[in-house]
């Protein structure tokens, strides 16, 4: 520290300052990752079970306290959907294939092939690529009658993956609600998918005709009075591509290769 | 010292913004100005990232070798930055969904960068902390104005909360989407920044060229 000028651009300084900024950065950000974590993945979490209780309207915005999310939560009774076999996994089964449904990460596993499955392009029509083999599903119950159940949906929109949770009744064919947890569509147009008013118009809706997904979001306002008017909903204006994301994550998602085959046997 | 202090802290609101004179983050202010909740968290980062890289790196302007100087730089910010990303996602967690894209991009936001070799290079650590301050609230202003135009006419709200009643809830007022889009704020700050030079002359810059006489004209005289 002499003179500091003099000897600022010499090799041995320009390591050591190297060295000593990469390493004093390393522990700052390193500390902050490591003592912020819990607290980003209990958010993660919250945040998560908090769209599955607004879909499954037991969540009241502005009325509802973060503290009582867990409470509500707890009236779930939380599922383990083989997709590839159409049916629920036994609690036997769901600890051999080692899943905690509490913490089961679909998109994690989507990307593994030993837990995944590759779509053809005719199937694909959500353009997610790949299929985890395993969802969760979340039922509540009432006297043993399912009353209503909240599904993990995901698909393209415009610029980004939606993903999100659609809750039907008990008949597995009437929609209760839907939300988006993550998205990044346009603010203000594709992004809308959050209003509440738009969600609203979901509430009630028809997803089949005779086992076939009828359900449509339609351009222009839906007529009620009409026989198709209970399968559709109002796009979003000016948001033509996101409103086609949402629809296609329908058709996916409550079809064949989605969770179809699960929601009929609900119909009985 | 008092008067410096000032200048330097206040400077940069008016009279040398760094995006109304310096035109600097203009991109940031495209991306984060259509709803000013969003603004706010932005604003509070970047000048908190500005403040503390200038005072860090104005801590050890003596011994950055100037041939790296631009890394380490980098590095100091980029390291700030992750950590106001982390912090975000832990005690506001719906807002950093909507802006952690725009964190990550502060590192290179050039307001940062340019204050970092501008100042904090030269100058002591204090003053440089107060010159982040002030750069920090300069862009501050400039993004909080754009934002409320935006947010009220784009979707008729300010902080959420619906200022103008919407046609979509019973209302009378349709929200214009173009302000929603990215060109609208380019309209906007330019709008902001005329007004600015307007009132004050002396930001003006001199014309870098004067369009000369027509030559077939003289040519024809």
């Amino acid at each position: 520290m002499s003179d500091p000028v003099k000897d600022k651009d010499s090799l041995k300084n320009i390591l050591v300052v190297a060295l000593g900024v990469c390493f004093v950065c390393a522990i700052i950000v390193s500390t902050a990752a490591v003592q912020l974590k819990p607290q980003r993945i209990a958010n993660k979490a919250l945040d998560r079970n908090k769209n599955i209780l607004i879909a499954a309207g037991l969540y009241e915005t502005g009325v509802t306290a973060d503290a009582q999310i867990d409470t509500l939560f707890e009236r779930f009774t939380v599922k383990v959907v083989d997709m590839q076999e159409q049916r629920y996994l036994s609690a036997d089964e769901v600890a051999e294939v080692n899943i905690d449904p509490r913490t089961y990460d679909q998109r994690k596993a989507a990307k593994n092939p030993a837990l995944s499955m590759a779509l053809s392009d005719a199937q694909d029509v959500a353009s997610i690529s790949r299929r985890a083999r395993y969802s969760v599903a979340y039922l509540l119950e009432q006297d043993g009658q399912v009353e209503r159940i909240v599904l993990p949906i995901h698909g393209y929109g415009l610029w980004s993956t939606l993903y999100g949770f659609i809750a039907l009744e008990g008949d597995g064919n009437t929609v209760a609600g839907i939300t988006f947890y993550e998205h990044a569509e346009t603010a203000g147009l594709g992004g809308e998918v959050d209003n509440p008013a738009w969600k609203a118009l979901w509430q009630g809706k028809k997803i089949y005709i005779d086992d076939q997904v009828a359900f449509e979001v339609v351009k222009g306002n839906v007529d009620p009075t009409s026989a198709k008017g209970k399968y559709q909903v109002d796009a979003l204006s000016g948001a033509t591509l996101t409103s086609r994301g949402v629809q296609n994550m329908v058709s996916f998602w409550m079809g064949r290769d989605g969770f179809g085959p699960i929601l009929k046997n609900l119909k009985g | 010292m008092s008067k410096n202090v000032n200048e330097v802290l206040f400077g940069p609101i008016f009279v040398n913004n760094p995006i109304g004179l310096q035109i600097l983050g203009i991109c940031s202010a495209l991306a984060v100005t259509t709803k000013m909740s969003v603004a706010l968290v932005m604003c509070i980062a970047l000048t908190l990232v500005t403040a503390f890289s200038n005072l860090f790196i104005s801590m050890i302007r003596n011994q950055i070798p100037s041939s790296i100087r631009i890394i380490v730089q980098m590095t100091i910010i980029a390291s700030l930055v992750i950590v106001v990303d982390q912090i975000l996602g832990a005690v506001a967690y719906d807002m950093s969904k909507q802006l952690t894209v725009f964190v990550g991009l502060i590192i290179t936001n050039c307001i940062v960068m340019g204050r970092a070799e501008a100042f904090a290079m030269q100058n002591p650590p204090m003053i440089s902390f107060l010159d982040g301050i002030g750069n920090g609230l300069g862009y501050s202003v400039v993004l909080m104005m754009v934002a409320t135009i935006r947010e009220l006419i784009g979707s008729g709200r300010l902080f959420g909360f619906e200022i103008l009643p919407l046609v979509t809830n019973g209302g009378w007022y349709v929200p214009t989407g173009m302000m929603l889009l990215p060109p609208s704020a380019f309209f906007i700050i330019g709008l902001l920044i005329w007004a600015l030079r307007s009132w004050k002359t002396e930001q003006v810059e001199e014309a870098e060229y004067e369009i000369g006489g027509h030559t077939a004209l003289s040519r024809a005289m």
